[in-house]
């Protein structure tokens, strides 16, 4: 589902990718960890088709980002780390309006839009305008907004920032749901808690390359070998592998 | 993993025409009623300058006290560039949040979010308008034109406004931030004080005279004044036309242009 190949990208003379490869497989949820400054934002952005890489290939459902755009934008969805929504409407109205723009008519956006607000505890917000609520409101709509229409690729960056252990537990669910009805997954975080709950396999992206691949298992298997240690986290695993620390 | 590739429930067809105009248009119309302040800014502000015009300094303009036929033509254009100074910060704040990235990760026409501030920017300027001519008449505005004179004058406004709400528009796009924008925007509401709007061009001094009459609001003003007022509407109006479409043109290709680069991939 997704396939990226020796992918590069410089911003002036910062080369934020080096080279990287990585692949996602459907129904599949991948963890992209990486110290701040890694690529991992960017990395999310080429594959959404916000930014053009410098080399290499990467394709989404099949479909190159660069030449084939448009098809690839009908098979994704992105919840980014800015919130992504309408700060001047209301929760219904961000739904409904993408439920428009997804080619929904306008009585199924209506109906979406009251389902998600029921699965994402909107209900009570859901005609306040966005201004009002918390991050966490944010967050949920954020989420609830990408998923108006099932794509078969799903990007999340960094979701669960700042949100609180509740509504992260509900948040990993509804993506553990994705991942079951066959989307691909792939989900940056800072948080290796939940690449530890959450991701089928993980990606430790250093550097602008992919230092280490595999399911956290295999990963903390490999770094309690090489430091002896009885018992690896996934935080030892991560200190370890990214070099500066 | 095929399936659910090939599967349509997963993939939107290509939207119908004009989708993307329809939402954005009826998005940009509800944030215009949710931002009271800056409605109410733009109906308010230029009310009470056409008060201070007509009853404080009307009187030593002109002592006549016909002062207010000769300024609402004027009034109803610095109230249009009022309220597109909002598509400024609309435009701004769109550009600087996270939303149009959503919107460019989608199989839609981005730029279609332009659209639908500048729509709601006409719709919003007529009403103000007719609020405007309202008061006018309230306080003596006693026009003569015909059916026709009116639906000339108004096409003009309306054809203003797009001019001035495109440039707006560009400018949103060019500012770094909401503020600036709003800083930027105001250069241009300057425009009418340095026109044929409030006081004759040949009481002005000469060097202010060659730029007064030479700019594109005292045409408008001279042949929306012409045609309510029942003057010679006929020898003004190709500049003033030609000014309005000029400035859509030119100003839609810059707002393109930044658009591209700042909402294209890079």
């Amino acid at each position: 589902m997704i396939e990226v190949e020796k992918l590069s990208k410089s911003f002036g003379r910062q080369e934020v990718l080096r080279g990287v490869d990585l692949t996602v497989e459907a129904g599949e949820i991948v963890g992209l960890l990486g110290p701040n400054g890694a690529g991992k934002t960017t990395l999310v952005n080429i594959l959404s088709t916000l930014v053009l890489p410098d080399s290499g290939t990467a394709r989404v459902a099949g479909f190159d980002v660069v030449t084939e755009s448009d098809e690839v934008r009908r098979r994704i969805s992105i919840t980014g780390q800015s919130s992504a929504v309408d700060e001047l409407l209301t929760a219904d109205e961000n739904l409904r309006m993408i439920g428009r723009l997804s080619g929904l008519s306008a009585s199924s956006s209506r109906q979406r839009s009251a389902e998600l607000l029921a699965r994402f505890d909107l209900v009570d917000a859901a005609r306040r305008r966005v201004a009002s609520y918390s991050g966490g409101m944010r967050r949920r709509l954020d989420l609830a907004l990408s998923l108006v229409v099932a794509k078969p690729v799903v990007f999340l960056d960094e979701p669960t920032t700042g949100l609180d252990t509740r509504s992260r537990r509900e948040l990993w669910a509804a993506i553990r749901t994705l991942a079951d009805d066959g989307a691909a997954v792939l989900l940056t975080t800072q948080y290796l808690e939940e690449a530890d709950q959450l991701a089928d396999r993980v990606a430790l992206l250093d550097g602008g390359r992919v230092v280490a691949s595999g399911t956290a298992d295999d990963l903390k298997a490999r770094i309690g070998d090489e430091l002896s240690l009885p018992a690896p986290t996934l935080d030892d695993v991560f200190l370890a592998l990214t070099g500066r620390n | 993993m095929t399936t659910l590739a090939s599967s349509t429930a997963f993939v939107p067809r290509p939207l119908a025409p004009f989708t993307e105009e329809g939402v954005f248009i009826r998005r940009a119309l509800l944030h215009s009623l949710r931002n009271t302040e800056s409605a109410v800014m733009a109906i308010m502000l230029p009310v009470m300058l056409m008060l201070l015009f007509t009853f404080v300094f009307g009187g030593a303009i002109d002592g006549s006290g016909d002062y207010v036929d000769y300024v609402v033509p004027g009034i109803i254009l610095l109230c249009a560039g009022f309220g597109a100074a909002a598509t400024a910060v609309s435009v701004s704040q769109d550009m600087t949040t996270g939303i149009i990235d959503r919107f460019r990760t989608m199989p839609i026409r981005a730029s279609a979010v332009l659209t639908g501030h500048i729509v709601a920017s006409l719709v919003r300027n007529l009403i103000a308008t007719g609020v405007v001519i309202g008061v006018a008449l309230l306080v003596g505005f006693r026009p003569n034109g015909g059916v026709v004179d009116w639906i000339a004058a108004i096409a003009l406004v309306a054809l203003y406004i797009l001019a001035i709400t495109s440039l707006f528009a560009a400018v949103g796009l060019a500012a770094s931030n909401a503020e600036a924008a709003s800083g930027y925007g105001f250069i241009l509401l300057f425009l009418p004080y340095l026109s044929s709007a409030f006081v004759p061009v040949e009481t002005m001094p000469a060097w202010l005279q060659w730029f007064a009459a030479h700019q594109p609001v005292t045409p408008l003003v001279e042949t929306i004044r012409a045609l309510l007022l029942g003057g010679d509407a006929s020898t003004r109006w190709p500049t003033a036309v030609a000014w309005s479409v000029g400035i859509i043109v030119a100003a839609s290709i810059w707002g393109a242009l930044l658009f591209r680069r700042k909402a294209g991939r890079r």
